[in-house]
C-alpha cells in the first residue's frame, strides 16, 4: 500500500482524498487518456488511496504503445538499409516488431541512432550528405509540432536525404472511440495537458456535449491528478457534464496557434490504425501532399507492409480500459520489460511497464 | 516520451532565421527551439517537449515540476542525457 507522504504535498494531497470521498455516492469509472498520467497514478497509488467506488480506467494515451505492428515493421525494414541512420526516440527502440526490435538491428550493424529533438536528425542529415537519414515520427499532438518543424526545415535547407516515418495518433477521435463504443463504461475523463497545451481545449467541447460525459484537462503531477479526479467525480455527483480545465497555468482556451499553424501547414487528417485496438477514422496525421516527397514509406517502398498482432497480449484491451494489465496472463510471465510482447509492456508510460514496475513489487495482488 | 520538462531560458540566438535558445534544466543545459513561442524571453521559464518550447510557466510552477522530475529520478532520462543507446 502506498502512503500520503510520498506526494509533495501530503496535506493537500489528504485534503483532496478526503474531499474526494466526502461527495462521492456511487460508482464512477474515470479514464486517464495521457500516459504520464497512469505512470503518476501507479507510481503514487492513487487508484489504491481513493474510495472503492471511483475506479481508474487507463486509456490508450502512449503513443509508442499505440503505433501499429506494421509500422514498427516498417520502421525496422528501413533501418536495416545499409544506406540509412534511422534516428528515434529512445522508448522506440525496445517495441518489438514481428520478429525483432530496433535494439537489435541496432545491433546487427543497423545505424540506429536516439535523438532528443527530431530538429537533431535534420541536422544530421545536413552532415551525412551521402546517407539517407530517417526521423520516426510517432506521437500524439503534443510532438507533431516539433516533427512538422524538422520536415518543414528540410525542405527549406532543401535536404533531400532526409525523410520521415509517420505515426501520428489524435486524442479526441480516441476519446469518441471509447465514449461512443456501446460497451462504454467510461463515466468522465481526464484529457491530457500537454496535448491541450498545444491543442487548447476547444476540441473537447463538442465530445462533451455530443455525449453527456465531463472532460477535465488535467496535468500530470500526482496533485494535479487528484485535483483532476475531484473535479471529474463533483460533476458526475452534481449531474453536470462539463469542459473544465484543472491545468490552466499551463493550458489555454487557443492552445499554441503557431504550433497548430505549422502542423496543419506540413500534416493533413487521416484514418489510423491504433496498436491493440484497430482502425478509428480521422484520428491521425500524416505528411500534407506538399511534403510527401519526405516520407519515408515512399521513399523506401514499404506503404504496404502489414503485419498480425501476438495472440498472447491482450494490451487492446489495456488500452480500452476492459481489462487491468495484471489480468492478462502474460503479465510478469512471458510478458516482462525485458522481454515485452505487447508495446504497453516497454514504454514506462504504458500501463503494463507501470504495473510490472510498482505493483509486483509492493506486495500488492497481481493476479498471476 | 510524452512528457514535458520545464526549463528557463539562459540566452536566445538566431540561427538561419530560426528563434533558438540554450535552457537549463536544473543544471542540465540543452539548445532548444523556441518557434512556437515567439515572445518568450531570457529568464523566462518554458515547458519544452523533444527541444521545442510549447507553453510559458510562471517560476513556482516550473520549479515545484523540476523538484517532481527530481524525486522521481527520471530528469536524465526524460531529456536523453543518459547516453543510452546513441
Ligand atoms: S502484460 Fe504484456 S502480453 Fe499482457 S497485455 Fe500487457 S503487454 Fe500484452
Amino acid at each position: 500500500m502506498k502512503y500520503l507522504d510520498e506526494f509533495n504535498d501530503p496535506v493537500l494531497a489528504k485534503s483532496l482524498f478526503d474531499e474526494i470521498r466526502r461527495i462521492t455516492t456511487q460508482k464512477w469509472s474515470i479514464m486517464e487518456v495521457c500516459g504520464g498520467q497512469t505512470h503518476a497514478i501507479i507510481r503514487n497509488g492513487i487508484d489504491q488511496l481513493l474510495p472503492d467506488d471511483v475506479e481508474l480506467i487507463h486509456g490508450p494515451g502512449c503513443p509508442v504503445c499505440v503505433t501499429p505492428l506494421g509500422v514498427i515493421d516498417k520502421a525496422l525494414d528501413i533501418a536495416s538499409r545499409p544506406d540509412v541512420i534511422f534516428c528515434s526516440f529512445g522508448d522506440m527502440l525496445r517495441v518489438p516488431g514481428s520478429s525483432r526490435d530496433l535494439f537489435i538491428v541496432k545491433s546487427d550493424g543497423g545505424d540506429v541512432r536516439v535523438v532528443y529533438s527530431p530538429l537533431d536528425a535534420v541536422n544530421l542529415a545536413e552532415q551525412n550528405p551521402d546517407k539517407q537519414v530517417v526521423f520516426f515520427a510517432i506521437g500524439f499532438e503534443t510532438t507533431a509540432p516539433a516533427n512538422a518543424m524538422a520536415v518543414h526545415m528540410a525542405k527549406e535547407r532543401g535536404l533531400d536525404n532526409f525523410s520521415v516515418l509517420v505515426s501520428h495518433v489524435l486524442v479526441p477521435p480516441a476519446i469518441e472511440a471509447i465514449v461512443g463504443s456501446p460497451d462504454n463504461r467510461v463515466d468522465g475523463f481526464l484529457a491530457a495537458g500537454h496535448v491541450c497545451s498545444i491543442m487548447g481545449t476547444w476540441q473537447y467541447g463538442p465530445l462533451v456535449e455530443k455525449y453527456n460525459v465531463p472532460i477535465v484537462v488535467t496535468g500530470f503531477e500526482p496533485l494535479d491528478v487528484l485535483e483532476g479526479i475531484r473535479r471529474v467525480v463533483a460533476q458526475l455527483e452534481n449531474g453536470e457534464a462539463q469542459l473544465d480545465n484543472a491545468y490552466a497555468r499551463v493550458v489555454s482556451d487557443q492552445g499554441n496557434v503557431p504550433a497548430q499553424k505549422m502542423v496543419e501547414e506540413v500534416f493533413e487528417v487521416c484514418d489510423r490504425n491504433w496498436r491493440g485496438i484497430g482502425q478509428i477514422g480521422v484520428s491521425g496525421w500524416r505528411l500534407a501532399p506538399a511534403y510527401r516527397s519526405f516520407d519515408a514509406e515512399y521513399r523506401f517502398d514499404v506503404v504496404d507492409l502489414d503485419a498480425p498482432e501476438s495472440e498472447l497480449c491482450r494490451a487492446g484491451e489495456v488500452l480500452q480500459g476492459r481489462i487491468k494489465p495484471n489480468e492478462c496472463e502474460a503479465f510478469g510471465n512471458e510478458c516482462t520489460p525485458r522481454t515485452p510482447l505487447g508495446a504497453t509492456m516497454v514504454s514506462s508510460e504504458g500501463a503494463c511497464a507501470a504495473y510490472y514496475q510498482y505493483r509486483r513489487l509492493t506486495g500488492t495482488p497481481v493476479g498471476i | 516520451m510524452c512528457l514535458a520538462v520545464p526549463g528557463q531560458i539562459v540566452d536566445v540566438r538566431d540561427e538561419r532565421g530560426i528563434r533558438m535558445a540554450t535552457i537549463d534544466f536544473d543544471g542540465i543545459s540543452k539548445d532548444i527551439c523556441l518557434a512556437y513561442l515567439p515572445d518568450i524571453e531570457v529568464g523566462d521559464y518554458a515547458i519544452v517537449h523533444v527541444g521545442f518550447a510549447i507553453s510559458k510557466i510562471d517560476e513556482a510552477s516550473a520549479l515545484e515540476t523540476l523538484q517532481m522530475f527530481r524525486d522521481l529520478g527520471i530528469l536524465e532520462e526524460e531529456l536523453d542525457v543518459t547516453g543510452g543507446v546513441s
